[in-house]
């Protein structure tokens, strides 16, 4: 199942990526887990978080730019091997991986990453006929 | 009415005009007495170049009513324009004056083709700002109906365009293409709606921009030119052959001149716009140095107006920078932005030299439209912008993407170009 990743634009320097942290904490807003990109004068950071319509709202109030992706949380189990059976059924059906991250914490003793694909409603179709669980918004 | 008959208009009005402001403004007076001229030396129009030039800082050295006219109890109304620094300049208008402003306006609206029963949203900023009222005025003597929606508000435009029926809007052109976006966004397709015409001024566009907006709009996208210190919108506008504006000659007398030599031009010849007020009372304003940069065409327009024309406004004069001995325009830049993105975006030139090698760097902010989770998707972004920029002014300019609202916001004309070159 699908979940939805907000995307920030941060220059890179001193301040800036606190800066829409910051904004979140002011409105208590917990973020489950985040991931940055980085280039040499900026970076892209990405946040998952529970009641993302209202962190964006809280963003785009605060002045920042916000861009709403789709991306997949898969559940993993935690042992060697576990991801690469994963990206096994991912590959078999040819799709391609953008990026990926980790939740900080495990759900059901099981690791959380969250994909970005090229195609993520074909990558859906294609985890769960492996039979991987997914965890979608509500859930999240 | 025939030249002739136009030009003693011009010329008899333009003696009272001087005589008005010799008598009742102090700086004109003394600028005159300089140059040992008395009002009765200036006879007509073919002699207006024997006046002294006005610049906006004259305005702003006389702040706030140094240059009225006309005593305030026979003021109506104040305009003010926000200046690049500091004091705003204030603009005066008689009944007198607000009629002639109503009247170029109809003539404006009438000229693309508006009429009673047309129905005119117009979306320019209502307030110290002269696009709003001065628009409302002219579209209400036309008989047309006029919905005053003021700026801003994006999905209530969409709402109102949408639902009042509206055939004319009125907005900056920039502000048009951000509705059309939004438009397109929310599922509204303004091509089935009954919008015809679009009046688009107070900031130079591009024939790239007209088409645009004709296409995905599936209007007539009119321009119209104007400033605060003249009148407001309303001192020229395109007719429906939209190749060159109308200058509404029998109220705003036109002069090219070379901005460097000051000297007038002939018609046909590009240089800096200088406007003289021929029946303004409140603040009449003798030569006045507009910065923008046009030629005048006095060859018959295919409308049949015998009216002279400027070629569009491209730029402006104090906007040029010089890298590395080209001449560079904010406007090809802007050109250049929207081709990529669209829609215009907050961007600032900034001109450095390192090792004696002028370097240009655009610094554009980064919206919401563009904005990517990828950093490939960013990239590309930046690389399709530095190559059309290229493309356009010839020069290679580094593109940085920058946070929104980061650029330095003007409460007027954005300070476009930064030039951080020490020669």
């Amino acid at each position: 199942m699908k979940i939805h990743q907000l995307s920030v634009f941060v220059e890179n320097s001193p301040g800036h990526l606190r800066a829409p942290c910051q904004a979140l904490a002011d409105a208590g807003i917990n973020l489950m887990t985040l991931s940055l990109a980085d280039t040499e004068h900026y970076g892209i950071l990405r946040l998952i978080i529970r009641d993302w319509q209202r962190a964006k709202a809280v963003l785009e109030a605060a002045g920042f730019s916000v861009n709403v992706s789709e991306v997949v949380a898969v559940q993993v189990p935690d042992r060697p091997g576990g991801l690469a059976e994963v990206l096994r059924a991912i590959e078999q059906a040819a799709i391609n991986v953008e990026y990926m991250y980790a939740f900080a914490e495990k759900r059901d003793d099981k690791a959380v990453l969250v994909f970005r694909f090229e195609n993520a409603d074909a990558a859906v179709d294609a985890l769960r006929s492996c039979k991987v669980p997914l965890i979608d918004d509500i859930e999240l | 009415m025939p030249p002739a008959g136009l030009r003693d208009l011009q010329s008899a009005r333009l003696r009272e005009v001087v005589r008005r402001v010799y008598e009742h403004v102090e700086l004109y007076r003394r600028r005159m007495d300089e140059q040992g001229l008395t009002p009765g030396d200036v006879r007509g129009v073919d002699e207006i170049a024997r006046l002294p030039l006005t610049v906006k800082s004259d305005l702003r050295d006389t702040y706030p009513f140094g240059l009225f006219a006309s005593p305030l109890r026979d003021v109506v109304r104040l305009h003010a324009s926000s200046g690049t620094t500091g004091k705003p300049i204030v603009v005066a208008y008689t009944q007198a004056d607000l009629n002639v402003w109503t009247e170029v306006m109809l003539r404006t609206l009438a000229g693309y083709g508006l009429h009673e029963g047309d129905i005119v949203q117009n979306s320019y900023g209502y307030g110290l700002f002269t696009g709003g009222l001065g628009i409302h005025y002219g579209a209400e003597a036309l008989g047309a109906t006029v919905i005053p929606t003021s700026g801003g508000n994006t999905d209530r435009q969409i709402m109102v365009l949408k639902d009042f029926g509206v055939s004319a809007i009125c907005c900056t052109p920039s502000y048009f293409l951000h509705i059309l976006d939004r438009a397109e966004e929310i599922g509204v397709d303004v091509r089935e709606l009954p919008l015809r015409a679009g009046c688009f001024g107070a900031e130079p566009w591009t024939e790239g921009m007209r088409r645009r907006i004709e296409q995905a709009a599936g209007i007539k996208a009119f321009d119209v030119y104007g400033l605060t210190e003249i009148i407001g919108p309303g001192v020229g506008a395109e007719c429906p052959a939209q190749d060159g504006l109308h200058i509404f000659e029998d109220h705003f007398y036109p002069e090219i001149i070379d901005p460097d030599s000051l000297e007038p031009l002939a018609d046909g010849r590009e240089g800096e716009l200088v406007l003289t007020t021929l029946s303004k009372q409140a603040m009449p304003m003798l030569r006045y140095r507009t910065r923008d940069i046009t030629a005048i065409t006095s060859e018959p327009c295919s409308c049949g107006r015998t009216l002279r024309r400027i070629r569009r406004i491209s730029h402006r004069s104090d906007d040029m920078f010089i890298i590395r001995g080209v001449n560079v325009f904010p406007g090809q830049i802007e050109t250049a932005i929207l081709a990529v993105e669209g829609t215009l975006p907050h961007y600032q030139i900034v001109l450095t030299r390192q090792q004696d090698l002028d370097q240009i760097e655009v610094r554009m902010e980064v919206t919401a439209e563009v904005l990517s989770d990828r950093v490939g998707a960013m990239q590309d972004l930046q690389h399709k912008l530095a190559r059309q920029i290229e493309h356009t002014i010839g020069l290679r300019a580094a593109v940085r993407l920058v946070e929104p609202h980061s650029i330095q916001r003007s409460e007027g004309k954005a300070h476009r170009v930064l030039d951080q070159r020490e020669l």
